[in-house]
């Protein structure tokens, strides 16, 4: 790993605390965060194979990680850089051509309202 | 009850970039829609963002010049939300190891030197622009992946006048250190403001009021102004604010809730597997390091110290830098700055104006204007005539010595000749000596007008002014 170890930093996760067990997050919680719409049948299946896949995370709580500095990455890598260049873009035609609806050069999305 | 406000801004910074934060499409205001994109910046599957390299030196260099920390590494993060403005779902950007930590922003208001702390500096992407018609919405993403920079403040504002002089401050900063253009028309500045009231003299804080939607530095002045009246009415008829997020309605003047704590956005941020970290060394920071430049605050105090300007005249050559560094190649061997930044600032400001030329047209050298503030100074040339000597200066490049040597403009200080003036002008005009001797004393610029005339100008104006008085007190008129 590269640099010296140091103290992890919080928990930038917010979605589900580590130590949670199988019944203590909100699947229809989640499944909004997601944009998924579930039957209830299925909240109740999906909850409790969640739960079995966090139990399974909850193993790794055995391991004592507090020398250990948080990483997304496997590799001891750093700055990997591009050069300021501008180089040649797609054509609008090109760009929109997977879109589902497109006018006047734009992507067209359902009406935006925050 | 009294209440005061307690304001913590973050801007949003387009960096000045030839290209995209993660690709190599162009950095651009104005193209048609959707000319500037390419797989990365659509995100389309499969695709690998590489970091633009003059990006994050702008970010780092923007933290040297705010006196942030550096830390020795910093990360970008996903920060996840479902808005058609980001095609991923997902807004690159620097959650909890920023790229720049701390510092301060100085400026001047209402008469003394503030300081507004930074909390940190992180650099993000830009989204993509939304328009919306009657039954949809359209979306052009040749702004999604800009590079941009938040610069968040401590809440040090205490009202909405200090919120409007710290940001043009931070923009005069960035625009000198070349990091930003900040064109407002362009939409290169943002910023959303934070804003709560507390009883005056309390500690505490209260409940934290977002803005959004506030793109021109005097729509934050105007939504600050509005907000902090309506939360002071809200408490004063017993109610309670709750913290929440508002949208400023520039046209109607009012901001209205858009949500609430409760449905605040959970935006599950978490590293980019993509990316690598930054870990700045020795050898790029000092690079870096070289852009740093004098800030404009610091400037104007140097200019004020240095040349012993009022503080105008500083101002306009922090305003425009490159008629404060002619200033200064001139000035800097000159017995009166004062007078070379009258003639910088008025004159060849003026001309520079009329005639549409920059300072690289001028055909005249530099220490022209040095010559003729000597000329002046030495009593051998009229203010007045130095004007037209200056404005042939412009005009052909020529010395002031060499025009007033061919147009004969030299100041006559020889006083057998201007006491021959004196003495026609006084003969000329028997009536004003009469006044002027009877106690009218303003009599006198009169005829000393009409001495300067006899001189087509080039009479000495203290000399005749000594001379006529002489000979006015003398008992005898010499007017007959």
């Amino acid at each position: 790993m590269h640099g010296t170890l140091r103290q992890p930093t919080s928990n930038p996760f917010q979605l589900v605390e580590p130590t949670v067990a199988k019944k203590d997050f909100d699947v229809s919680y989640v499944a909004h965060l997601a944009r998924l719409e579930l039957a209830s049948a299925e909240a109740e299946s999906l909850g409790r194979q969640l739960g079995q896949v966090l139990a399974y995370m909850a193993k790794l709580e055995e391991l004592d990680v507090a020398q250990v500095e948080p990483t997304a990455h496997a590799v001891p890598l750093a700055n990997v850089t591009r050069p300021d260049e501008i180089r040649p873009s797609l054509s609008n035609a090109d760009a929109l051509r997977n879109a589902p609806a497109s006018n006047d050069g734009l992507f067209v999305v359902p009406k935006i309202v925050e | 009850m009294d209440y005061e406000p307690v304001i913590g801004l973050e801007t949003h910074v387009q960096l000045r970039t030839q290209s995209k934060m993660w690709c190599g499409c162009a950095n651009a205001f104005g193209a048609p829609p959707n000319t500037h994109v390419c797989p990365v910046c659509l995100g389309l599957p499969g695709v690998l963002p590489v970091a633009n390299d003059a990006a994050l030196r702008l970010t780092v260099l923007t933290g040297l010049l705010l006196r942030c920390e550096i830390p020795p590494r910093a990360k970008f993060d996903r920060k996840n939300y479902f808005y058609p403005d980001m095609p991923k779902n997902y807004q690159l950007t620097q959650y909890d190891q920023p790229s720049a930590m701390g510092g301060y922003v100085e400026f001047e208001f209402q008469g003394r030197i503030e300081r507004v702390r930074l909390t940190r500096i992180h650099l993000e992407e830009d989204v993509g622009k939304s328009f919306h018609f009657d039954r949809h919405s359209g979306v052009d993403f040749n702004r999604a992946g800009v590079p941009l920079l938040e610069i968040v403040s401590e809440p040090d504002l205490t009202s909405a006048e200090m919120a409007y002089a710290y940001l043009n401050a931070l923009k005069d900063i960035l625009i000198y250190g070349g990091v930003s253009d900040c064109d407002m028309e362009k939409g290169m500045v943002r910023c959303d403001v934070n804003v709560s009231v507390r009883p005056a003299g309390s500690r505490g804080l209260g409940a934290k009021i977002e803005l959004k939607n506030l793109n021109s530095f005097s729509g934050v002045r105007q939504a600050l102004e509005h907000e902090i009246s309506r939360q002071i009415k809200v408490l004063n008829r017993g109610g309670a604010l709750v913290q929440s997020t508002r949208r400023w309605d520039e046209v109607l003047g009012v901001t209205e809730e858009m949500r609430t704590k409760e449905d605040a956005h959970d935006y599950r941020y978490f590293p980019d597997p993509d990316l690598m970290p930054l870990e700045p060394t020795e050898a790029w920071l000092a690079e870096v390091r070289e852009g740093v430049v004098e800030l404009p605050l610091a400037r104007k105090q140097r200019f004020m110290h240095d040349y012993q300007l009022p503080a105008a005249d500083a101002q306009s050559f922090v305003d425009d830098p490159t008629l404060g560094d002619y200033f200064e190649r001139i000035a800097r061997g000159a017995a009166n700055a004062k007078a070379v930044a009258n003639w910088v600032i008025n004159d060849l400001r003026a001309r520079l104006a009329d005639s549409g030329w920059g300072l690289h047209d001028l055909k005249f050298e530099p220490r022209g204007i040095l010559e003729l503030v000597g000329l002046v100074e030495r009593g051998q040339l009229s203010h007045k005539l130095a004007q037209e000597v200056f404005a042939q200066m412009f005009r052909t490049g020529r010395s002031p010595a060499a025009i007033v040597k061919e147009r004969r403009l030299a100041q006559v200080s020889d006083t057998a000749a201007l006491e021959a003036f004196c003495d026609q002008a006084l003969a000329a005009h028997p009536g004003p000596v009469n006044d002027y001797r009877s106690g009218k004393t303003a009599a006198l610029n009169f005829l000393k007008g009409q001495v300067m005339k006899l001189s087509q100008g080039k009479a000495n104006p203290a000399l005749v002014g000594e001379i006529l008085e002489r000979k006015l007190r003398e008992p005898t008129p010499s007017s007959s």
